[in-house]
């Protein structure tokens, strides 16, 4: 375990150095931004409606006490898409659709030595692989969790008006209540924590592969479950250190 | 010019390279030559710094390579070029960016002076009108030819082919041959070539080095090879029916 970790730390450090040439560095970035970000948007959109409506239909249906007001249905949806749903569900779903990614296409240049390549035309294959990934991450995994609270809560709307169980106004109303502006903040830093996890990770553990087509399999299944189960520790470590 | 000084290395306990030491000529095809596991790959990679020896040294025309460090290695490794058995193109390019990729990392050519290299480094392996394929689209050979032009597009003073021929048909493979030896002589430049094909050997061997578990065992070139009585080199050559009646003929 700890071996592993200094290994991650090295390559960590070859991976943050300058990169060899800022014009191919940004060019980079900006396919990254594409694979990584823009290609992410439809999945974060079908789930995040849905998740929404579900949480609405849910609050709405466990209401059973008259003295508790029906805005609490508005209120519960944006609390619960903003501190836990957007930020740690939808980098779940991000860890498994671009950490796999990331994790067998770095995973199959390794199997067939175009990192090698790189490594002996004298690039610096972590930096110029892992770094565009990493950046575009941390700096498009934010958009994405904006979107998904904004359609999740919107998504709970479209499920009270279509199901009656809660007003337009009693919604509207209800996301606007005791809004507390840090938990956004929250939400962000959870968000660029859980990118950075997603994207090194699975960058180390396609980087590192040795072997064949198995491997890469392995190094992607891998980075999936390995950066989950970080998401998932951090989230508590993060909860407890911003909120409590 | 590559002299290579008592080159040791070892995994596991198990000697793969024992105390090698031989000169890469400038402006020659050089051939590193043996069966399978015999240590040219290891070799290869010691050269080109992807394994570290454990003892000696290398030296790029008087530069001691295998001792620098990793950043002081990286000017020498601008000089290389080096194409791999399976080309190890990058699939998310096409061919006109896998040529133009260390023109890219390494010059501040123009764009258009960029295209022009390209271009004038894809008709001299002979491919023309294949720049925005992929290598997904392309013929073993082409690869082969894609990866000899990545390789030279930034003039390099080294040129280093692993098995070059490696799943090749043999008129496929006397292509790539000629167009190595071809390049070598025009830009006199120090190729050195990995390979266990015999046909290779005989028709671009200008200095031969055949490695017998881990050792130099014979050195010499394409003509000395046929007369040889090293009995370990006379079953490496003459293991092939073509090449025993050869022999008898």
């Amino acid at each position: 375990m700890l071996k592993l970790l200094g290994e991650y730390l090295l390559l960590m450090y070859e991976t943050f150095k300058k990169p060899d040439k800022w014009s191919v560095f940004k060019r980079q970035l900006m396919i990254e931004f594409i694979g990584l970000g823009v290609d992410s948007f439809g999945i974060v959109a079908i789930i995040s409606v849905f998740s929404g409506a579900i949480v609405a239909i849910q609050t709405a249906y466990n209401i059973d006490s008259p003295l508790i007001p029906l805005t609490m249905v508005g209120f519960t949806t944006r609390q619960m898409m903003i501190l836990e749903f957007s930020p740690t569900i939808i980098s779940l779903i991000l860890a498994g659709k671009a950490g796999s990614r990331i994790a067998s296409e770095i995973g199959t240049m390794r199997v067939t030595q175009q990192i090698d390549a790189l490594r002996v035309m004298g690039v610096n294959p972590a930096n110029y692989l892992i770094l565009p990934k990493i950046t575009a991450s941390m700096l498009f995994n934010p958009v994405l969790i904006i979107f998904s609270i904004v359609l999740g809560i919107s998504g709970g709307w479209f499920a009270c008006i279509i199901t009656n169980l809660v007003t337009s106004a009693d919604y509207i109303e209800g996301i606007q209540g005791w809004f507390e502006p840090f938990t956004v903040t929250y939400a962000i830093i959870k968000t660029l924590v859980f990118a950075l996890i997603i994207s090194s990770v699975s960058g180390f553990l396609g980087y590192t592969l040795e072997g064949g087509s198995v491997e890469v399999g392995r190094a992607s299944t891998k980075a999936v479950v390995y950066s989950s189960i970080l998401i998932i520790f951090f989230d508590l470590i993060l909860t407890q250190m911003l909120l409590v | 010019m590559i002299e290579v000084n008592n080159i040791s290395k070892s995994f596991n306990n198990k000697l793969v390279l024992n105390n090698i030491r031989t000169v890469f000529e400038k402006g020659k095809t050089n051939l590193i030559i043996g069966q399978s596991g015999s240590g040219k790959t290891v070799l290869m990679k010691c050269c080109i710094g992807l394994e570290m020896p454990e003892t000696g040294v290398i030296n790029f025309d008087s530069r001691p390579f295998s001792t620098f460090s990793e950043k002081k290695k990286t000017d020498i490794r601008k000089e290389m070029g080096v194409l791999f058995q399976g080309g190890a193109l990058f699939d998310s390019f096409n061919v006109e960016q896998n040529v133009m990729f260390p023109l890219n990392m390494f010059t501040d050519k123009s764009m258009e002076e960029k295209h022009d290299r390209v271009n004038f480094c894809l008709k001299r392996v002979n491919l023309e009108n294949v720049n925005k394929l992929f290598p997904s689209e392309l013929s073993g050979g082409m690869m082969k030819r894609v990866a000899i032009a990545r390789a030279i597009s930034n003039n390099p003073s080294y040129l280093f082919c692993d098995e070059p021929n490696s799943g090749l048909d043999p008129k496929t493979a006397e292509v790539i041959d000629a167009l190595i030896s071809e390049i070598t002589e025009e830009y006199n430049i120090t190729t050195v070539v990995n390979t266990h094909d015999m046909n290779s050997v005989l028709q671009i061997g200008q200095k031969i080095s055949f490695l017998y578990q881990g050792q130099l065992w014979w050195e010499g070139d394409k003509t000395s090879i046929l007369e040889t009585d090293n009995p370990e080199l006379q079953d490496f050559v003459f293991s092939t029916e073509l090449t025993r009646r050869l022999k008898k003929n």
